[in-house]
């Protein structure tokens, strides 16, 4: 099909951008990127120092959850002002490479966890009850 | 006086040295007037420059490609002498019979030949493959990083180094070959086989982290102008699946060792059987690494049949959008299934099931892509040239063993079946009749690019059909007894009725023995015959990818000039629009540069495991900052690279246009 | 920048070779980025097998010392904040950088590695003190995978000033070439990439620690 397409020059020249566009297309950031990734980084972890030091919101359960929630928030915000990810660089390459990964560290972390825990309570109850002491 | 001596020797002594075994001590003498008698060939020859020049030093991926194929291919001799020493001693230990190896000796043939299989035969021969077809199908001067390549062979050499030297220093593992805890921890195992597993893997596994790196990269950032994600030859998409594979999974294999050998050198508890430690935590990591291993053996293999059953059908790939998916759903899948490894572990029935149907899932892609290939040869002008026949064995037995393995998906079935000899059996009819009948594909197919000249045919016929049948021989009746429920790794039976079962297995391995030996041979007299198995028009088969659309062997530069693809099979396409590549316009071409660092630093890591196993501290301390210093040494040179001056290149390409033109 | 060989008619016959030959072939620089971010998932990827280890083994204590004990939390928040600090200076070194201010840029990189080198000593000192106290990486597979954990990521920050300093003395006498930015680049990813890593340890190391 494309054997009978024509190709001029012009064509050429953007297919050879887009497949050997050359040195990294990774943005540096501004410093205004910085400093926004800064001041949020600096909230976002004083907030759960905050609440596990003075263990101001109560319950133990709820604070887990928080800084649970703002270390995956911190980690989005790392990505996006300091290494410069987006949906663009190297033709998407590295977001896909980072979606991948984080796929693969949630099956890793998750799985074994779960393998493990259904492990130690079936093959290990002693030591199952002493974890469930130490909790 | 002693204190000296361990500090320098560590462990290291006399009495290291396994001369009360004969077997072995047999197998050094061999090696050691085999290897003096090569050394001084060499010598006498003055090829040391030559080697180190053009070979060692070398960062052309076809010249690394090769090197990993040689290197593969010695350490099949070595796993194979395990093998046969296995078939030989289970054939003939009944009864009173104790055989002829004792079960010390035994424990370390079956985990040696584990190892030396997965880790320095499959793995070398697929990188390898990958390494001289990749950048040529999908017309790149080299990959990505010319340099990392060089260094990546070279750490994989020092591994097969380690496990080579554990066979007359010292001892190797006892433990199988994945080295389970608690029997891997130092309580039960102080020698140091377990210490050279742990630090062959390791340095070998970072050339492979780095190997799989650099192609990801290649095939991502080097593909020729008009190649687009879906033009691209499937030989390359299953290459690139199988190299995230390595880059996702190695990682993981190297920290689970890493844990291993902190609870052996440091004391920590990660596996130990007490203070919190838990042996069942290294069986899951390492089979998290593991499942996602046996695809990245299996996927760039699958590549090589497509394109084999593609060019000997004389017809386009059926279904190439199904095939990519197909692969890259294995991909992912193969991150959700470790846990089959070890349904008998007790993780109970939610979990199993989960698993169960996660590994049975994984089954239909790959039985899409068989069907894939039976389509493509439905109703094509099939020429049996030996990849082709290669690529029907596989079909047929890559089938029966991937039912067995769903058989095992059972997890009821599989408490049966766990590690009997039905599993062993399982897993040689895929690796054997996949990874293996696969790469005697690819070597038949692609020799004539590498080398200029065909494989001569009778010798392969012989050599395939010792090694179809061989197989089948071999392994049939380890899934019978599998199925009676005789277990692996045994030294030593009582039950006089399973002795004829082994000795016909033992039968099989003697066949494909002699299928080994003739591929030598045909390696041997088509070299011997070459000119009358000369190719000078660089497409011997009538081939449909881009590696055919230069000569044989391919000029440093691969292309002179960068092709343009509009179709997915580039090649068949220019062929069939007549294109003529221009005869005027070159140019200097710039090549990387050859460098000695590679050699260097996997040296430096060789001798750092080296220290490591042996407790010589200051061996290991000297080569470990030797490694960092040459490392950045390495990086305060920034001249890297030359120009192949126009004039070789016009008078290599006019040079092949007159072969071209003799050959017409 | 390309032309056409076959240029008769280019309706009828395409392209099927770039006379033309820039070196896009052998410009590895292309792919250094990707290559270098390939390699830092797959590091992504020893972290997770060690915070898998530390989610399994964490809470068995066998005996010993629990996290609530030992950990302490002032010190933890200083030597993020370490971290955080040596983040945002490495950043205006790359700014500095695109600038092609040479002296700036290296006086940013001295300033990151001083602060790398602050969070180094703030963690062996807590090393220093947990063994101190019995409470070594033998102690219990809690703190097996603790230390192992912690020091992996220190052993990063270690190997990243070493690269650090390699850098530094390559830009005072190379300049700022484009191999250099491509380092520098490069390993500003890499000094990101172990902040984002910190953020999982602070979280589920120490703060959930002291939590359980």
């Amino acid at each position: 099909m494309s054997a009978h397409h024509p190709h001029g020059h012009g064509d050429h020249a953007n297919l050879d951008h887009d497949l050997h566009s050359h040195g990294d297309t990774h943005g540096h950031g501004s410093l205004k990127g910085y400093m926004i990734g800064f001041v949020l980084s600096v909230i976002l972890t004083a907030i759960p120092f905050w609440a596990v030091m003075t263990g101001a919101l109560g319950d133990t359960q709820t604070t887990a959850l928080v800084i649970m929630g703002l270390a995956f928030v911190q980690i989005v915000v790392h990505m996006i002002y300091f290494l410069h990810m987006n949906t663009k660089s190297e033709g998407g390459w590295t977001m896909m490479a980072l979606v991948f990964t984080a796929v693969l560290v949630l099956i890793t972390l998750s799985g074994s966890i779960w393998v493990m825990y259904h492990m130690n309570t079936n093959m290990m109850p002693d030591m199952a009850a002493q974890m469930g002491g130490g909790m | 006086m002693d204190n000296i001596i361990k500090t320098i020797f560590g462990r290291l002594s006399i009495e290291s040295l396994p001369i009360h075994e004969p077997i072995v001590v047999g197998t050094f003498l061999g090696v050691a007037v085999g290897g003096i008698a090569v050394l001084a060939l060499i010598t006498k020859f003055k090829l040391w420059g030559y080697l180190w020049k053009e070979w060692f030093t070398t960062v052309d991926h076809k010249r690394i490609g090769i090197m990993y194929m040689i290197l593969g291919i010695v350490m099949l001799l070595r796993g194979f002498a395990d093998a046969l020493m296995m078939r030989g001693q289970q054939a003939i230990a009944f009864g009173d019979n104790q055989g002829f190896l004792n079960s010390h000796h035994y424990d370390q043939v079956f985990t040696a030949h584990g190892v030396i299989m997965i880790f320095f035969v499959a793995m070398p021969i697929i990188t390898g493959l990958m390494n001289y077809v990749v950048p040529l199908q999908i017309g790149a001067r080299d990959v990505s990083f010319p340099y990392l390549n060089n260094l990546s062979f070279w750490m994989t050499a020092g591994g097969v180094v380690l496990v080579m030297a554990s066979l007359f220093i010292g001892e190797f593992a006892r433990t199988g070959w994945l080295a389970f805890p608690p029997l891997s921890e130092l309580d039960f195992s102080p020698d140091v086989g377990v210490d050279y597993y742990i630090w062959a893997l390791q340095v070998a596994g970072v050339g492979t982290t780095l190997s799989g790196i650099n192609l990801i990269a290649t095939i991502i950032k080097m593909r020729a102008p008009g190649m687009t994600m879906m033009k691209l030859p499937v030989f390359c998409w299953t290459s690139l699946c199988a190299n995230v594979l390595i880059v996702a999974s190695f990682p993981v294999l190297t920290a689970t060792l890493v844990l291993l050998s902190l609870d052996r050198y440091v004391g920590t508890n990660f596996f130990t059987n007490n203070l919190g430690g838990n042996p069942m935590m290294y069986v899951n990591l390492i089979w998290i690494w593991g499942h996602p291993e046996v695809y990245i053996l299996i996927l760039p293999l699958f590549g090589v049949f497509s394109e084999v059953t593609s060019t000997f059908s004389g017809k386009r790939l059926f279904g190439y959008t199904s095939m990519v998916y197909a692969t890259i759903v294995i991909t992912i899948l193969s991150y959700l299934v470790w846990l089959h490894h070890f349904f008998t572990m007790g993780s109970g029935a939610s979990v199993n099931s989960f698993f169960g149907i996660t590994t049975m899932v994984i089954s239909i892609p790959t039985g899409a892509k068989i069907f894939n290939w039976l389509f493509t040869m439905y109703k094509g002008r099939i020429r049996f040239e030996l990849p082709m026949m290669w690529t029907i064995a596989f079909m047929l037995t890559f089938t029966i063993g991937g039912m067995t393995g769903v058989l095992l998906a059972v997890p009821p079935a599989d408490f049966v079946l766990h590690n009997s000899l039905f599993l062993i059996a399982h897993f040689h009819n895929v690796i054997i009749g996949g990874v293996l009948f696969g790469a005697f594909a690819a070597i038949n197919y692609w020799w004539p690019k590498a080398f200029g000249f065909k494989l001569n045919q009778f010798w392969g016929k012989v050599s395939f059909w010792l090694w179809v049948v061989g197989f089948w021989v071999a392994f049939t009746p380890l899934y019978v007894m599998g199925l009676m429920g005789v277990t692996r790794r045994l030294h030593h039976f009582d039950d006089p009725s399973l002795q004829i079962w082994f000795v016909i297995a033992a039968f099989g391995a003697l066949m494909i023995a002699g299928g080994i030996g003739a591929f030598l041979v045909q390696i041997g007299v088509s070299i011997w015959k070459k000119e009358e198995l000369r190719d000078v028009t660089g497409d011997p088969w009538n081939g449909r990818t881009l590696e055919w659309a230069t000569s044989s062997p391919p000029p440093d530069y691969n292309f002179a000039f960068t092709p343009v693809i509009h179709e997915l099979d580039a090649w068949y396409d220019m062929k069939d629009k007549k294109a003529q590549a221009p005869t005027e316009g070159y140019r200097a071409i710039h090549m990387p540069k050859n460098t000695g660092t590679g050699v260097i630093i996997a040296g430096l890591s060789t001798a750092f495991g080296f220290g490591m196993i042996w407790y010589m501290w200051w061996l290991a301390a000297i080569a470990l900052i030797g490694v960092v210093v040459v490392a950045i040494w390495h990086t305060f040179n920034y001249d890297r690279d030359f120009y192949i001056p126009v004039e070789e290149v016009v008078a290599t390409e006019s040079e092949r246009r007159r072969l071209l033109g003799q050959g017409a | 920048m390309s032309t056409d060989v076959l240029s008769a008619d280019p309706a009828k016959n395409p392209t099927y070779y770039l006379v033309e030959d820039e070196d896009h072939h052998h410009e590895s620089g292309g792919s250094t980025a990707i290559g270098f971010w390939m390699y830092l998932m797959s590091d992504c990827l020893i972290f997770a097998i060690l915070f898998a280890t530390y989610g399994v083994l964490g809470t068995s204590y066998a005996g010993g010392p629990t996290p609530r004990e030992i950990f302490e939390l002032p010190l933890v928040a200083l030597n993020t904040s370490m971290l955080l600090l040596s983040s945002i200076t490495y950043g205006f070194a790359m700014i500095a950088m695109e600038k092609n201010q040479k002296s700036s840029t290296l006086i940013w990189l001295g300033i990151t590695g001083l602060f790398g080198l602050a969070f180094l000593s703030i963690e062996l000192y807590e090393f220093a003190n947990l063994i101190h106290e019995g409470a070594g990486p033998q102690r219990s597979a809690f703190l097996s995978s603790f230390f192992t954990l912690v020091g992996t990521h220190g052993l990063h920050v270690t190997f990243g000033s070493i690269w650090l300093v390699t850098l530094m003395v390559q830009v005072g006498r190379f300049g700022l070439i484009e191999a250099n930015k491509r380092r520098l680049m490069c390993l500003s990813m890499f000094w990101h990439f172990l902040d984002v890593v910190w953020i999982g340890v602070f979280t589920f190391v120490y703060l959930l620690g002291v939590l359980r």
